[in-house]
């Protein structure tokens, strides 16, 4: 790793932490600011009616009784000690319930982001800058794939595959659980990829190194996969950051749909019951693991494209 | 950032006026303004008549998106849905483009320092995935459709604000409003009569395919349980509601749910056409 690497890893990380205190900051003061008391949340929600001792000892125990600028203070010394507090409704600290369910997600997005690859990629070196009816069939297909939403594909394919077909389990743990939540998650990603992957490897296909590797005597598919693939996969890596981002966002969803595991589910619980400590705590967790990933982005564009590792630090921001 | 800008992934190939798509698109999108304008046009009955008789009727020439639960008719409260998530879908581009237009103006026209601080704030909340910011606002302000139609619009804010400060950077560049400038017009006059007028032409696009996507969003947060409630016809409660009988009655959430897929298809379609109908040759 260079210099140049490095300074970026270091920018990156920065942003993390400006990212992390601006979130965490705006959602602080707007739980203290908007009218609601979070000791009726961690009582039972909207629908119980405790008396005020109950609401004044919980208030006191919390510490909502103290200045507010000095609960930020706590709070903030909290967050960069990753203590998030105590969850209002698990009566257990924040980061051991995510602890528990984090693996799980990060399986569904990670084996999502492979799917999505090995699909864009096939989808590319089959169509690509052809013309006919496969080419088009394929174009569209992808559009269509990037507008599914994953509240309706995971329902498609849970009726499809595990309903009617019975290939797979409705509700599976284990490897035969996360075929269809990943496929759900998987397809869209893969549109969208497919999209700004084919539209690169159109442009490239009409550059000169394609012609003289095949002045060199080069077939086809060897001109597809070794050359123009790599020149055509930089946006697609671009955008895998930002994807994982994106799975993360549908794993809440394709989790509520297939009764699955993991902080998704988490999330809409905590919501549901405005447990705000657990909120922030999945949000960030969640802000860093896509943090996380757009480092590894970088660093992988850097890997694919030999010519950044001398011009990446001059052409900076 | 000059190496890693997201490229476009729109594209253009023939001219939309010849494409069967485009005309798809164009008559289902109509099909669904109007049942969102004049919902009994499109079917005669009640999407809250209970009739537990019939609850569970699978489709057929009667009902045919079957009916649910309580009997209820899905096709009647699909288009009766219609007019409810549109609105919610309209609300909330409205509220992202207004947070945008301020924050991007803000960037645009203020100082340096100013430009600075709203940048990163928007490159910040860009960066945050918005179902989870939608998610966050819901759980400080609580569970209302006000609050999904807000948690939407927010969420959907820093995409717009990116372009609108893009926009008005380039236009306040361009020779038109030095030329302006020359002629010794005020400021105010610029900005409402050439600046922002011409910011937005091209966000004409991205509002036509920005709906589709707030729409998408809300009606996950309806698929949730977030937002507006069961049993009012509209298109995420009633993905919520059917999600509970999902291998009994296929039709309760098939049935909404492709007419949502269907309608953001033709949004971006449209959305497409008039891209390429406004700028001749293709901008990438």
């Amino acid at each position: 790793m260079n210099g140049s690497v490095r300074l970026r890893v270091l920018r990156r990380l920065a942003e993390a932490v400006l990212l992390l205190l601006v979130v965490g900051t705006i959602v602080f003061f707007l739980e203290h600011l908007v009218p609601g008391d979070p000791a009726r949340a961690i009582l039972g929600g909207a629908s119980a009616h405790p008396s005020p001792q109950a609401l004044a000892a919980v208030r006191h125990e919390y510490g909502f009784d103290r200045p507010l600028l000095a609960q930020y203070g706590s709070f903030l010394a909290g967050l960069l000690r990753l203590d998030f507090g105590e969850s209002y409704t698990l009566k257990q600290s924040v980061l051991s319930a995510i602890g528990g369910q984090l693996g799980s997600t990060l399986a569904l997005t990670l084996t999502a982001l492979g799917i999505a690859w090995v699909l864009s990629v096939v989808s590319t070196l089959a169509g690509a800058g052809r013309n006919g009816w496969w080419a088009r069939i394929g174009a569209g297909v992808e559009v269509i794939a990037a507008a599914l939403p994953q509240f309706w594909l995971g329902v498609v394919l849970l009726l499809v595959f595990a309903v009617r077909l019975h290939w797979l389990p409705v509700i599976g743990t284990g490897a035969t659980g996360l075929v269809l939540p990943a496929f759900t998650l998987g397809i869209p990603l893969a549109g969208f990829l497919g999209q700004v992957t084919r539209d690169e490897f159109d442009a490239k296909l009409k550059q000169p190194f394609v012609l003289s590797a095949r002045a060199r005597g080069m077939s086809e598919a060897g001109v597809r996969a070794r050359h123009v693939l790599r020149h055509a996969a930089l946006p697609g890596i671009t955008l895998s950051g930002w994807g994982l981002g994106a799975l993360i966002s549908g794993a809440v969803i394709a989790e509520v749909v297939f009764a699955r595991q993991g902080i998704g589910q988490l999330l809409v619980t905590a919501v549901n019951s405005q447990d705000l400590p657990l909120v922030i705590g999945i949000t960030f967790v969640v802000a860093l693991v896509y943090v996380v990933a757009n480092l590894l982005t970088d660093l992988a564009y850097v890997a694919v494209d030999p010519r950044l590792r001398t011009t990446i630090g001059a052409s900076k921001a | 950032m000059s190496v890693l800008t997201v490229p476009n992934a729109a594209r253009t190939r023939r001219t939309p006026l010849h494409s069967a798509g485009f005309w798809a698109a164009l008559a289902f999108g109509v099909l669904v303004v109007l049942a969102a304008a004049v919902p009994r046009l499109l079917t005669g009955r009640d999407p809250l008549d209970i009739h537990l008789d019939q609850s569970f009727d699978p489709p057929s020439v009667a009902h045919v998106f079957g009916t649910d639960q309580s009997g209820r008719d899905v096709f009647a409260r699909v288009v009766y849905g219609a007019g409810q998530s549109l609105l919610i879908g309209l609300g909330a581009t409205a509220l992202g483009l207004a947070g945008a237009v301020v924050l991007g103006l803000l960037g645009g026209l203020g100082g340096r320092a100013l430009d600075a601080v709203t940048t990163r704030f928007i490159e910040v909340l860009y960066a945050f995935p918005g179902l989870l910011l939608a998610l966050i606002l819901i759980a400080v302000f609580g569970n209302s459709a006000g609050t999904q139609v807000i948690a939407v619009g927010v969420a959907s804010m820093p995409g717009y604000a990116r372009m609108v400060r893009g926009q008005v950077l380039a236009v306040r560049g361009s020779g038109y409003v030095q030329a302006e400038r020359v002629l010794g017009r005020g400021p105010a006059r610029i900005l409402v009569r050439t600046v922002l007028p011409n910011a937005f032409r091209p966000l004409a696009v991205l509002i036509t395919l920005g709906v589709g996507q707030a729409i998408v969003w809300a009606a996950a947060l309806g698929f949730l349980g977030l937002g507006v409630q069961p049993p009012a016809p509209e298109w995420g409660a009633m993905l919520n509601a059917g999600r509970d009988y999902v291998q009994q009655a296929w039709w309760l959430d098939f049935f909404p749910g492709a007419v949502i897929v269907l309608f953001t298809l033709s949004l971006t379609v449209l959305g497409r056409a008039v891209r390429a109908v406004t700028e001749p040759g293709g901008r990438r």
